[in-house]
């Protein structure tokens, strides 16, 4: 605390200069490693959209102001991975919402075993991310996984195929690899903001005569509302970044049907070593983000000044 | 109990049920395929439970694949970026909670900053600058990059501990004459050893699955992490339904593990304030 790092005259000079620069030291290798590994790279990013950068042409590096944009404005495939991207980010936001919402309510609930069943559920945000997309990838593949076996005896395929090779249908594949993965992290926020309700909120409703659904609509949704909003805003943000499980199960194919913006831009730099247009798409990605947060912002704002 | 009651608690028993067997059944199935024997696999088509096991997969893999050194390289990156991102974020955790100094505004905001741009705008540039330095292809390049990654989310998770924890105790320390980082070191750190276990935890099983970077940043086999020298695998492997999920199991053993051992600590770091994944 400044009490005592700055408040003490009688102090020699040197002791006082010691107590000065404290915070600084402590904060400075962690500063110095932010701004060398994330914050230059983020304006040579920049930069690299204004530039041919190309990682096997020797010659690349030269200024060619807009024209990555200009290629980027006629690229049908950047335009369909941009629809991926709301689509891939809508259903798995809204999926893992709901299911984690459920789950945090049913384990909020006490019962015997409630430990063990907590640590059961929320295993699969252990499984690392890239083993989670092969683990499904193998559950949806016809030779070994009973997905489809399951789905066409439901009726619901006219044949056990994968789904993952079907340009039709393969982002549900991800999709339903991020739900099972991304649930845990939604419950475990909402079950801590779930028993941060005073109890006796519950017992003195009931007294009044609410069932259990008037309980969770005027006493449990406004509690969690806060919860719910940021954390739903923070997900939204970064799965829209998440590419892992894509990469990893369809590798954005068949033909760019399950490619989103940001493993776009991976593939534009991993296997066509384009950086420069890598980096243009990046940027392109950045301001819609920003553009996302700053009327996120500005909403809340609206909302706190309209009470 | 009202026979109410009672459809109320199968219903949830039910639920919950319902969630686990989500939650477990495609672990299971790794596992199954994992030590059923190649000639059941294909010959049986899609069963519940194997008529046969074995552990053939598993000695094939460890014996004749490059995964046991995928497995060090991993251990070694997300050992050592885990330990070092404690170190520098309780440092700065510390600095954060306790002092208020000019800059600090910014500082926040610059780790707040990072949280929301998209990490995969540095793919291309962070190649540009650790491929002169010899950094491209190797563990430390690796450890530098993930480092930086988990830094602030890692600071912001230590802040929220050392908040918890009353400033009395380092000014008593300090009246009888400790200096500021003595009693830090020796009063504050070991009290908030559940957070130190959190963010070690947190940071290790992040950087044990870390995949773009390392696909990015590592060619070849001799320095490949599990994500990379998995992919690799299965591409090779990729008839061998079998072994590539007792390589799969394998990966997924550690993280688990660490998992089920960390939980409550995680869960409870995570519920203090900050949220990522």
């Amino acid at each position: 605390m400044a009490s005592y790092a700055a408040g003490n005259h009688s102090k020699p000079f040197r002791k006082r200069m010691a107590d000065a620069s404290a915070p600084y030291l402590y904060t400075a290798p962690a500063l110095i490693l932010i701004v060398t590994v994330m914050l230059v790279p983020l304006v040579l990013g920049i930069s690299y959209a204004f530039r041919d950068i190309q990682l096997l042409k020797p010659f690349s590096g030269g200024f060619i102001g807009l024209d990555h944009f200009r290629t980027l404005a006629d690229d049908q495939n950047f335009y369909r991975a941009l629809r991926n991207t709301l689509w891939w980010t809508g259903w798995s936001v809204l999926l893992q919402f709901v299911f984690g919402l459920i789950l945090a309510l049913l384990l909020d609930k006490p019962f015997m075993g409630r430990g063990l069943v907590q640590a059961l559920v929320f295993l699969p945000w252990a499984v690392p991310s890239f083993l989670a997309g092969l683990n499904w990838a193998w559950l949806f593949n016809p030779v070994v996984g009973p997905l489809p076996h399951w789905l066409y005896a439901l009726g619901l395929m006219s044949a056990p195929d994968n789904i993952l090779a079907d340009p039709q249908l393969s982002m549900w594949g991800p999709i339903v690899a991020n739900i099972w993965w991304g649930i845990p992290f939604f419950a475990i926020t909402l079950l801590a903001a779930l028993q941060s309700i005073p109890r006796d909120l519950y017992e003195a409703a009931s007294i009044d005569g609410a069932g259990p659904f008037q309980r969770f609509v005027s006493i449990t949704l406004p509690f969690l509302a806060p919860t719910i909003a940021i954390t739903v805003l923070l997900r939204t943000v970064w799965i829209s970044n998440f590419a892992d499980l894509i990469i990893v199960m369809t590798n954005g194919g068949p033909a760019d049907r399950s490619q989103i913006v940001a493993s776009y831009i991976f593939t534009q730099a991993f296997k066509r070593l384009d950086f420069g247009y890598a980096s243009a798409i990046a940027l392109v990605l950045l301001v819609l983000l920003i553009t996302y947060s700053l009327l996120i912002v500005a909403l809340r704002q609206w909302l706190l000044n309209k009470d | 109990m009202t026979p109410r009651n009672i459809t109320a608690t199968v219903a949830h028993r039910l639920a919950i049920l319902g969630y686990v067997v989500f939650a477990l059944f495609p672990l299971y199935w790794l596992l199954k395929v994992s030590v059923t024997p190649n000639k059941l696999l294909y010959s049986e088509g899609i069963r519940m439970w194997p008529s046969q096991t074995t552990l053939d997969h598993f000695s094939f893999v460890l014996r004749h694949s490059d995964f046991p050194i995928f497995f060090k390289n991993s251990l070694i990156v997300a050992g050592s970026t885990a330990v070092i991102v404690t170190v520098l974020a309780s440092l700065a955790g510390y600095a954060m909670s306790r002092f208020s100094f000019r800059g600090k505004y910014w500082i926040v905001t610059l780790m707040l900053l990072t949280q929301m741009f998209p990490l995969v705008m540095l793919v291309a540039p962070i190649f540009k600058m650790l491929s002169p330095l010899g950094l491209t292809n190797s563990l430390t390049g690796l450890v530098i990059v993930y480092t930086a990654f988990n830094v602030p989310f890692a600071t912001f998770l230590m802040q929220s501990f050392f908040d918890g924890i009353p400033k009395d105790l380092e000014e008593a320390a300090m009246i009888d004459g400790a200096t500021q980082f003595v009693a830090f070191r020796q009063i504050i750190l070991p009290l908030t050893l559940p957070g130190l276990a959190a963010t070690l935890g947190f940071v290790f099983t992040a950087a044990w699955s870390e995949l773009l970077f390392s696909l990015m940043l590592i060619s070849g086999n001799a320095a490949a992490t599990f994500p990379v020298g998995l992919l690799s695998f299965v591409s090779k492997f990729s008839v061998d339904f079998g072994q590539m999920m007792a390589a799969g199991v394998m990966a997924l053993v550690p993280a688990c593990l660490f998992f089920l051992l960390i939980q409550r600590y995680l869960v409870q770091g995570l519920t203090a304030g900050a949220v990522k994944g």
